[in-house]
């Protein structure tokens, strides 16, 4: 675990998908399909303004969402950054919810509340969504302080950008789930920009993993283009927060092909167009679909049909959004207090 | 009825919800081996355990997020930030995510937890460690915030805040651990959001709380009646949500209002309730309200200029005699 683990599933020479069963295969590679066709429909929605505010696209990360998500079960948790689409529709949140949401309709996931960055639902334990870089680190944290209190074994896991490794709130949280044997697993989606600025340029430590090395966490990286690398790699880590409430560190090395947000350029001046094609040849969705083609566990027809299912899918959530209503303006002052029951 | 200090009730408060409801938990620097800064968690450690009362490195931004984790996941934490002025390391925390999370999340989580420990100045302990932050917290919405003046509410108001399902902000008088007061026998809750009148009056109504109602405005209000004005004292005990009711209809009564507070002028709570009685009871008014507050600065540390900085008897009765056209 305290090496790097990229290569670890592709040496495992019995079987290069892990025993994992067929069905699952093939849903890890719909889901990350649908993930990168829904993405792209919201680049499309945003630009004829039908999306509003920020809006930061997964495409390229794929395997990360699926991957690690895949290492869970349906009453572990899941908290994340305002780059949360992906990751809603692996922890399996309704993905009309999701579309209905980025189009500020009542029947979205947060009835318009929340917008692209704050998806939530409870039923899936999905957490969140949150904006502010690496205050929701501190939260996953404490949610997995109230697994460990009631002596459940549901785990935690908090994913952030590279960028959220810079702030106090990222260290505190790594000091205290260490010091407090907190089963939760810090996952990293080091996709080598914060915003525009590297990781070079922005951590004395360009091994992201080894901040954990100061709390005497375990921690390692992880092709985060390889969905079978990333859930082995979290498997292992969940494995062990089950089992000794210990916190691990994973840094997923992946890519993002869009811009920051909506709002900024595919590569601006931060990176080149040579780097962000280059990356693109490292597709997690295509490496995934050439080793099932490889292992003849699915033929080009499948894909094809892949293709047309999630597209039918996407366009469904679409015009689901499209002809939800708006919240009505009673919901202004909703959800603002709780109701409590009188003390 | 039994007499005991306000840290006893605090303490009180806790143990009782504690026993009460598994899913509370005490938190903050120092509350469990040392008994709490203040000794406000004394004995707590012993009768509950670690896992349940727990010391933290100084940390409070990344506490008091493990604080909005656990609420979220369904516990109720008691997050004690060893004086409110700590509390801006974790401000990000409190507004940007406990205040907003019900609402953020469409009604999918909510964050009910207690943030509590000691506000205002103390004595000559300088800018950093006197201040008075409740108009910070009062600003926003998703938060409620409530600060008791005397022993018997700082039990009753505690208990409803624990079992209250919005963030709270409880912020006792750093200086009023050891004040004394009568408490109820048994079991008793006070409602967040009801101020009470502590003292009857009919000439001008004035507006306190915490410290500065205990300390300095009841002092006023005797002093006031020894001159022959009869003030009406009002502790609302919960700046938010606000008893607006209570103080517009004293205002009816009275026709002047004083308000007075430990914070700075600018965007004080008393320009709230000065802006709401404005609104609320114009016609009623006799003269404009009249506001006592901290000077407009930060507060230095010689004992000479924190006194001069601070509200005083002598400037509330200043204040008085102004709205009654006396000065």
């Amino acid at each position: 675990m305290s090496t790097a683990s990229a290569t670890a599933p592709k040496s495992a020479k019995a079987d290069p998908f892990l025993g994992l069963p067929k069905e699952t295969l093939l849903k890890w590679y719909d889901e990350m399909l649908l993930i990168r066709r829904f993405e792209e429909k919201a680049a499309q929605l945003y630009g004829m303004g039908k999306i509003g505010g920020f809006c930061h696209l997964y495409n390229g990360q794929e395997a990360v969402s699926t991957g690690s998500v895949g290492a869970l079960q349906p009453d572990d948790y899941v908290i994340t950054a305002y780059r949360d689409h992906g990751l809603a529709i692996s922890k399996g949140l309704d993905p009309k919810s999701l579309m209905a949401e980025l189009l500020g309709k009542y029947t979205g996931s947060t009835k318009g509340k929340g917008g692209s960055m704050h998806f939530f639902d409870r039923s899936k334990n999905f957490l969140g969504g949150h904006a502010i870089v690496g205050s929701h680190v501190p939260i996953g944290a404490g949610v997995a302080f109230a697994s460990k209190y009631r002596g459940e074994k549901r785990v935690v896991l908090c994913f952030m950008g590279d960028g959220a490794t810079n702030i106090g709130s990222f260290y505190e949280a790594l000091n205290l789930s260490s010091l407090w044997k907190l089963p939760i697993i810090f996952i990293i989606e080091n996709n080598k920009y914060s915003m525009g600025t590297s990781v070079e340029r922005s951590s004395s430590v360009v091994d992201l993993h080894k901040k954990a090395l100061s709390f005497g966490m375990r921690n390692g990286w992880v092709d985060g283009h390889d969905v079978l690398a990333v859930y082995a790699a979290v498997s292992d880590a969940v494995r062990h927060a089950r089992q000794t409430y210990e916190p691990s560190l994973l840094e997923m090395r992946t890519f993002r092909y869009r811009g920051h947000s909506m709002s900024d350029p595919v590569h601006g001046h931060y990176r080149t167009k040579d780097e962000v094609e280059q990356t693109k040849k490292l597709d997690p969705i295509d490496i995934f679909a050439s080793l099932l083609k490889k292992h003849s566990v699915i033929d080009d027809s499948f894909l094809e049909g892949s293709e047309a299912r999630i597209k039918a899918l996407v366009e469904e959530t679409v015009e689901f959004a499209q002809n939800s209503p708006e919240p009505p303006l009673s919901e202004l002052y909703t959800d603002v207090y709780k109701e409590s029951e009188e003390a | 009825m039994a007499t005991v200090s306000i840290r006893e009730a605090l303490n009180q408060a806790m143990d009782e919800e504690m026993a009460r409801d598994e899913r509370v938990f005490l938190m903050g620097e120092e509350v469990a081996n040392y008994n709490g800064a203040y000794k406000v968690s004394q004995g707590l450690l012993q009768k509950y355990g670690p896992r349940r009362v727990v010391d933290t490195p100084i940390a409070e931004e990344g506490f008091t997020g493990i604080g909005v984790g656990a609420a979220m996941a369904g516990l109720r934490p008691v997050i004690e930030v060893m004086t409110f002025n700590f509390s801006l390391v974790a401000y990000d925390q409190i507004v940007n995510h406990a205040a907003k999370m019900y609402s953020m999340s469409g009604g999918h989580f909510n964050a009910p937890m207690v943030v509590r420990g000691p506000g205002g100045a103390a004595h000559m302990l300088a800018a950093t460690h006197s201040q008075a932050l409740e108009a910070i917290y009062t600003h926003i919405p998703g938060l409620k915030v409530v600060m008791p003046s005397n022993a018997k509410d700082a039990k009753g108001l505690l208990k409803s805040s624990i079992r209250d399902e919005n963030p709270v902000i409880f912020i006792e008088s750093e200086m009023m651990y050891g004040d004394k007061g009568d408490i109820p026998d048994g079991e008793y809750t006070i409602p967040l959001g009801k101020g009470q009148i502590v003292r009857e009056g009919s000439d001008v109504t004035i507006v306190s709380w915490s410290k500065i109602l205990a300390r300095v405005s009841a002092q006023a209000v005797e002093k006031l009646a020894s001159e022959g004005i009869s003030a009406e004292l009002i502790d609302p005990r919960t700046l938010r949500p606000m008893d607006w009711d209570l103080i517009v209809e004293s205002v009816k009564k009275t026709n002047r209002l004083v308000v007075v507070e430990e914070g700075w002028p600018f965007n004080g709570v008393g320009a709230q309730i000065s802006h709401e009685v404005s609104h609320r009871a114009f016609d009623y008014l006799d003269a404009p309200v009249v506001r006592v507050t901290q000077e407009d600065v930060p507060l230095p540390y010689a004992h000479n200029l924190e006194k001069a900085s601070l509200p005083s008897v002598e400037k509330v009765v200043a204040a008085v005699q102004n709205v009654m056209y006396k000065a």
